[in-house]
Parts: structure tokens; C-alpha cells; sequence
């Protein structure tokens, strides 16, 4: 178990790290997909079966929904040819390297709670009860603007639209 | 111990179903085509040949592919990226495997997962990228249109397909897969949910390719994402979409044709002809519906499958309320 826990971290930030580094759009586009599969995998080793395989699933489709904006905006078309995958290199670093130590920080120095209850026997009923429960409303003003949004911007960018029949 | 030899027995029979279907398939499609092409297809001997010699002729089409590919050269394009083409190809086998470890074969699945139909889900999307890094990666115009219009389609069947998955999912009050085949029992989910049932079959022909959906291979674009691929490569490609063809009707079985439940033969016997069943169906719809334009689809199926479905989950959840 810690086995595969610690062969997940390991996967999740060398990709985290490779994003930055390699040259190409794609690669980079993948990388990033390893790196959040193996962070859904960690989900799954700690029993959380429904919310890991949708973070493996959300995460393909994400990346993938990507994968068609970076042919609409990139400068190179289809990010066909190697380029550097980061813009003002110092600058970022620092900000990085600041968020790093203060999040890092954090973790030593937040108070953490002591643990509270036990784990639900079956932690997909439990999430579906809170989502349909007292999340309910929220969820569905969510679910009604993405859907909205998804359909609006297919609309408004494709050349046969509303009028062209 | 005997979990683990009984597991193990289940995988060697998923394998070995995935193999004979994906043959038989692969067989069907070339005998059709050949009986289409008439005598000049790969099937000649037109005229006095019999049904016995075009079904042996279309049996072998496979074999000789396969020894063909084998023997092939690869083919290199100008400056691909191999590593995103080799992890595409492979990934849709894989893809096809992982999603059929939640099947039930015979009694249980290799896999008996609370979250079976999500994690066929995530498997069957991880396709998409299977297509996109082939069609990307090999660095020429033909398989970067096919794999965009594999995209395109995706995000056209997906909305779809997750409704008729949660519709059946609502039906039987569970996930796992194996309690969506215990909740037909008295009555197939296909019978209750034919809306669903379509929208599936419809979204499997999307998925997997093939037929009228098949564009991003189309001939227009000279064969789209696998046209630069050849020798090894090609043989991969081929038979992992043919896995996944095998994969997207078998789970139609325990999802709305009541698994492996029948009269006298046994559970797996069961299983296997309806997959047979299913797949027929897939392989004539190739030969007998044209094919369909990615925008065309994408309309169609987020203006009429998307309701269409969502008041067939309207339907099942009135019906399962109390």
C-alpha cells in the first residue's frame, strides 16, 4: 500500500516537474494527465472508489478538451514545433518557489484537527446523500451554468451556428 | 487462493473471448465487404463459389492482415514523435483491456469494482487520447484531422452515453455491475429502457469507431488517424480497436441484455451469443448506413439524444421512486 502510494507521489510530481520541462505542447498536455491520473490513483488507494475513477475520467476528457483549444490558440498551429513551455523563467520561479515554502509552511504550522468519527461504509453513498442533500442547490445552479456555458461557446464558435441551415 | 486462481481464470477467458470475437468480427466485416465488392474483392471465386468457400475465405482475411503486418516495415514520417504515437497505440488496447476487466465474463468479473460502470467509463475515454497522440504524433496532415474529428465526436456521444450509463445505473440502484445484472432478473433493462438501449448502441458504434462513425478513419481523409502507420504499429492499432469494437457490445450484455441470465446453457455460453448478437448488429449497420458528418453528429446528438435520454432517466427514476 505505502508501495504504491509513494510510486503514485513519485509519478505525480516527476510529470508535475516534466510539464515544465519538455518541449512540445502535447508532451506537455500528457504529462500533466499522468501526473492528476496518478493523484486520482492515490484516491483510489484510500478507498474513495467513486471520486478516483472521476477524477481519472474528468481528467482525460479535460485534458483531451484541451488538447482542441491549444490548435485554436496557439501561434505555431497545432503547437506543431518544439517550444519552451514557460515565459518569464525568473519571475516564475520565485513566485513558485515563494508559494512552495509558504504552502509547505503551512502544513507544519496549521493546527491539524484530531480526527473525528470513522470513515462511512460506503463513502460514494455519503457523498451522493451531501451532494443531493444540503449541496443541492449549489450543484444544481453549477450544473445548469456548465452546461449552459458548454453549449453557448460550441454555438458561438462553430461556422454553421444557429442560422446557417 | 482459490479467489486469486478463480480471477486468473476469468482473465484468461476474457482474453481468449476478446481474441475469437475480435477475429470473428474482423471476419464478418471482410465477408461482407467481399460480398459487396462482389468479384473483386479479397473473396473472388465469384460464381461458383459457395457459402462454405466465402466463409472460409472471409475467416482467413484476418489471418493473412495479420501475417501481412507482421512481416511489414514500419513506416517513419519527418520528424514524428514516436514516444506520444507508441503511447497512443497502446493505449487503446489498453484502454480496451482495463475496460473489460468489469465485465462479467461467466459468474464474476476479473474486476468486481463498487464503481464498475464509472470505471468502464473512464477506461473508454481514456480512447480519446489513444487517437489524439496517434493522430498528433506521426507529424502529417491526414491523422491530425482524423484525431481531432475523433474529439469532436467524442464530446458529441459522451453527454449522451453518460445518461443512457446513469439511466441503467438508476435502474438497478447500484454501480457494480454485477447487482445491474442481479436487478434484471425478472425483467431486461433493454425491455424498460429501449430509448437508453439506442442511445447506447449508438454511442458504442461512436466510441469504438466504427461504421457510420467511423470518420476519423474515413476514406475522405486517406484513412485518417492510422494512415502513416504500418508493419507493428498498424497490427497494435487494428487489434485494439477491434478489442474495443468486442469490449463496447459485450457491455451492452450486462447493462441491458440481462448478462449472462438464459434458459439450459451455461452463463458464459449466454454472454458470448448475445455479445454475438450485438456485434452483428454493428458490423451490418457498417455496411448498410453511410456515414455521418462530425458536425451533423454533434448536432443530433445534443439536440435530440441529449432529451431523448434525459427523459428516459426521467422515466426510470418515476419508476424506481418508491
Amino acid at each position: 500500500m505505502s508501495v504504491a502510494f509513494w510510486v503514485l507521489a513519485v509519478l505525480a510530481v516527476a510529470s508535475g516537474v516534466a510539464v515544465f520541462v519538455v518541449d512540445s505542447m502535447a508532451r506537455a498536455t500528457f504529462a500533466l494527465l499522468a501526473s492528476l491520473l496518478a493523484v486520482g490513483g492515490t484516491l483510489l488507494l484510500v478507498d474513495l472508489h467513486y471520486v478516483g475513477v472521476l477524477v481519472i475520467l474528468m481528467m482525460v476528457m479535460e485534458m483531451l478538451v484541451m488538447a482542441v483549444f491549444m490548435i485554436m490558440y496557439m501561434m505555431n498551429p497545432g503547437g506543431l514545433t518544439p517550444m519552451k513551455m514557460v515565459h518569464n523563467p525568473r519571475g516564475a520561479a520565485l513566485i513558485a518557489g515563494a508559494v512552495f515554502v509558504l504552502l509547505a509552511a503551512g502544513v507544519f504550522l496549521a493546527p491539524w484537527p484530531e480526527r473525528k468519527g470513522r470513515p462511512p461504509a460506503d463513502p460514494t453513498r455519503a457523498l451522493g446523500l451531501s451532494i443531493m442533500g444540503p449541496k443541492m442547490l449549489v450543484m444544481m445552479v453549477i450544473g445548469v451554468a456548465i452546461l449552459a456555458t458548454m453549449i453557448s461557446t460550441v454555438v458561438l464558435a462553430t461556422h454553421r451556428g444557429r442560422y446557417d441551415r | 487462493m482459490s479467489a486469486q486462481v478463480c480471477a486468473v481464470g476469468e482473465a484468461v477467458r476474457l482474453v481468449l473471448g476478446l481474441v475469437v470475437l475480435g477475429w470473428g468480427a474482423a471476419a464478418l466485416d471482410a465477408g461482407l465487404g467481399g460480398a459487396r465488392r462482389g468479384a473483386g474483392g479479397p473473396l473472388r471465386g465469384a460464381g461458383g463459389a459457395g457459402w462454405w468457400e466465402v466463409v472460409r475465405g472471409a475467416a482467413g482475411v484476418p489471418l493473412g492482415e495479420v501475417a501481412r503486418l507482421v512481416t511489414q516495415r514500419r513506416r517513419r514520417t519527418l520528424v514524428p514523435d514516436a514516444l506520444l504515437v507508441r503511447t497512443g497505440i497502446v493505449a487503446l488496447l489498453l484502454a480496451a483491456l482495463l475496460a473489460a476487466v468489469v465485465l462479467p465474463v461467466g459468474e464474476a468479473p476479473v474486476l468486481d469494482t463498487s464503481v464498475g460502470i464509472v470505471w468502464f467509463n473512464a477506461m473508454e475515454v481514456c480512447v480519446w487520447g489513444a487517437l489524439w497522440l496517434v493522430g498528433w504524433g506521426v507529424n502529417s496532415v491526414y491523422p491530425l484531422i482524423g484525431g481531432y474529428r475523433f474529439l469532436v465526436q467524442g464530446l458529441s456521444y459522451e453527454l449522451p452515453h453518460m445518461f443512457a450509463l446513469i439511466t441503467v445505473a438508476l435502474g438497478a440502484g447500484s454501480l457494480r455491475i454485477a447487482d445491474v445484472v442481479a436487478a434484471q432478473r425478472e425483467l431486461w433493462f433493454v425491455v424498460w429502457m429501449p430509448v437508453a438501449f439506442v442511445v447506447y448502441l449508438i454511442s458504442a458504434a461512436a466510441m469504438a469507431f466504427w461504421g457510420p462513425l467511423g470518420q476519423p478513419l474515413g476514406r475522405d481523409v486517406a484513412g485518417g488517424v492510422p494512415a502513416e502507420l504500418a508493419g507493428a504499429d498498424r497490427l497494435l492499432f487494428t487489434i485494439g480497436r477491434y478489442a474495443l469494437l468486442v469490449v463496447v457490445a459485450a457491455a451492452a450484455v450486462p447493462l441491458f441484455l440481462g448478462g449472462g441470465a438464459g434458459p439450459v446453457l451455461a452463463g458464459w455460453a449466454w454472454a458470448a451469443i448475445k455479445t454475438v448478437a450485438v456485434l452483428c448488429v454493428l458490423v451490418l449497420v457498417k455496411h448498410r448506413v453511410p456515414a455521418v458528418r462530425m458536425d451533423r453528429f454533434t448536432e443530433f446528438a445534443w439536440v435530440v439524444l441529449i432529451p431523448l435520454a434525459l427523459v428516459q432517466t426521467l422515466v426510470v427514476g418515476i419508476v424506481v421512486l418508491p
